[in-house]
């Protein structure tokens, strides 16, 4: 759900690398061909690849937390299938992202170790609160639509196990969008308490998902060479003047106003101006100060935590089949 | 209460409470695997509670409709069985609670799609196939658990405790079922006791766990006498819909 990275303060350190290799592998990337597991790759694209993806694999685990917080409060039959359906599907993604990064080299237990102690981030957008019905479309429409706007370019990204990974997540996406923009449309012609939901939601959720698509270009210090190795397709700015583009107009067919007073059609850029957005905020969410932070991380520990006992009691088991199997024998 | 109605609204019931407690699972499991396999046993009981309450609101014929039922009833008007609505506690004790019932779906759903009622026929004959793999998942994790450490098997035995009080009133047989038997709909529980037993004691003995003993039967909520903890589920589950009655969703 996430792809920019959030841990690359400093660049990445300078690893004496094979120039002829070096120079083959660059070739092959700037000729867009795929990398694949087995291939020689330098260290830096390897440790870019596991922290960019892990970090990806690990929004989508905390992402079910928002939204898996109004799966028993749905308000129908239908909106309640639908959102435990989706909540899985980001659970699908985890799992298929984990995989992808273990072909690097990781383990899913050292992922998880790293998501749990704090050392790996993931995405600002889930340190926010889901307060009411309204908040599960606009996650749908606006998260997971700047989610598919980061994440089409990448079924294009030079490594083949994370391209493959994108394109079967990129068609989920845009149903997940969908569906939340249908729930906000139903909403925005519905009773004044619902029309009033929808604006809230909207308000508070608008300015976190222009967050999504990471720092601005000049404060983004490892662009240049995640684009040079295509882990990247596009830059932030690029990526988040084009969801704003989308966002805006669909706003306004269902009659919801973005809270931007900066916002003003540019006739020269056929594009939005928008206002400036709040990078102090942004950094803070980062540092792990977001609203409810606290509350995601100790869900995730205590899921970890209580389930220890089940994963050990799996191993065990199947230790105990392996054993009597081979005495069977 | 027309009785045909009565028994399509305890089915959905049934599926409607559980898929509702299995959801609370949902990004909380031991594991992701484990995640994903609940969302889908509950999304299978909501399709389930679906079918059967909107054919309940068709039966009834009073214009409320499978959400209506679903959401505008208090609890006195529930008609689950006790079991499902039993608080999920740790996984252990929702794995008794989904072996128990999912064996009984199995056996109750494989005889009710061939009843002559092509409308309770044709549910149970789609819901066959989703409960199989529940009681297949779920016997598999009783194994996992009764035979792997001392203390899954700690926790497998309370789990299977709590909840075997509420095995019993899936079987019990009232007017109702009689009526739905004769009527085409229904399926004679009663007469799945002995092979749901000798399916249960299969999976308990490769478990390595002892049958729990016997002991007094709690019953009721075919009528509507429900636990404490069934309450709370609908305050939560149908806030919404309470909170805003004009509103559509």
């Amino acid at each position: 759900m996430y792809t920019t990275d959030l841990s690359g303060k400093k660049k990445a350190e300078a690893v004496a690398e094979d120039p002829a290799k070096l120079a083959a592998f660059e070739a092959r990337v700037a000729a867009d061909d795929f990398i694949e597991p087995k291939d020689w790759m330098p260290e830096a694209y390897r440790k870019t690849l596991i922290r960019q993806i892990s970090q990806h694999a690990h929004s989508e685990i905390v992402g079910m937390l928002p939204e898996g917080n109004w799966i028993t409060r749905a308000p129908n039959l239908r909106r309640k299938a639908i959102l435990l359906a989706k909540v899985q599907d980001e659970g699908g993604h985890g799992l298929y992202l984990y995989a992808a990064a273990e072909t690097l080299g990781v383990t899913r237990d050292e992922m998880t170790e790293a998501l749990l102690s704090g050392k790996a981030k993931y995405s600002t957008i889930f340190n926010y609160p889901t307060l009411t019905w309204a908040d599960i479309g606009a996650i749908g429409w606006l998260v997971d639509g700047a989610a598919i706007m980061n994440q089409v370019p990448l079924q294009r990204t030079s490594y083949g196990p994370y391209a493959r990974a994108m394109v079967r997540i990129c068609k989920e996406e845009s149903f997940h969008q969908r569906q939340g923009y249908e729930i906000m449309m139903r909403l925005a012609s519905g009773t004044a308490a619902q029309k009033r939901m929808a604006q809230d939601a909207l308000d508070r959720w608008w300015w976190p998902s222009l967050m999504m698509f990471g720092p601005p270009d000049d404060k983004s210090p490892n662009t240049e060479q995640s684009m040079r190795w295509r882990i990247k397709r596009d830059t932030n700015d690029e990526l988040r003047q084009k969801f704003v583009d989308i966002s805006v107009p669909q706003a306004e067919a269902i009659g919801l106003k973005v809270p931007d007073p900066a916002l003003k059609w540019n006739e020269t850029r056929g594009a939005y101006d928008f206002g400036a957005v709040d990078w102090e905020e942004f950094y803070s969410v980062v540092k792990g100060e977001g609203p409810v932070a606290k509350e995601r991380m100790q869900a995730r520990q205590k899921a970890w935590e209580d389930g220890a006992w089940v994963r050990e009691a799996a191993r065990v088991h199947a230790e105990k089949r392996a054993a009597a199997k081979l005495a069977a024998e | 209460m027309d009785a045909l109605v009565t028994y399509a609204l305890r089915l959905g019931d049934d599926s409607l409470v559980l898929g509702q407690r299995l959801s609370e699972w949902c990004g909380h499991a031991p594991a992701l695997e484990i995640d994903l396999s609940l969302a889908n046993v509950a999304l299978d009981q909501i399709g389930q509670a679906t079918h059967f309450l909107a054919l309940a609101g068709a039966l009834e014929s009073k214009g409320r409709d499978a959400d209506q039922l679903a959401f505008r009833r208090d609890v006195m008007d529930f008609t689950n069985c006790l079991l499902v609505e039993q608080p999920n506690g740790d996984f252990a004790q929702t794995i008794a609670r989904q072996f128990l019932f999912a064996q009984y779906q199995t056996l109750l759903f494989a005889e009710m799609a061939r009843v002559k009622d092509e409308r309770f026929a044709a549910i149970a004959a789609k819901a066959l196939k989703e409960v199989s793999y529940h009681a297949t998942l779920a016997s598999d994790w009783v194994v996992r658990l009764g035979d792997g450490t001392e203390e899954s098997k700690a926790r497998m035995i309370a789990g299977l405790d709590w909840m075997w009080r509420f095995a019993d009133e899936l079987f019990l047989m009232d007017d109702v079922d009689v009526a739905a038997i004769n009527a085409g709909a229904g399926v004679d529980k009663a007469a799945l006791t002995a092979a749901w037993d000798s399916r249960v004691d299969a999976v308990l003995v490769e478990a390595r766990l002892e049958r729990p003993p016997a002991r007094r039967a709690i019953v009721g909520g075919r009528s509507g006498r429900h636990s404490e903890h069934l309450g709370h589920m609908l305050s939560e589950m149908q806030f919404l819909q309470r909170a805003y009655p004009d509103a559509e969703w």
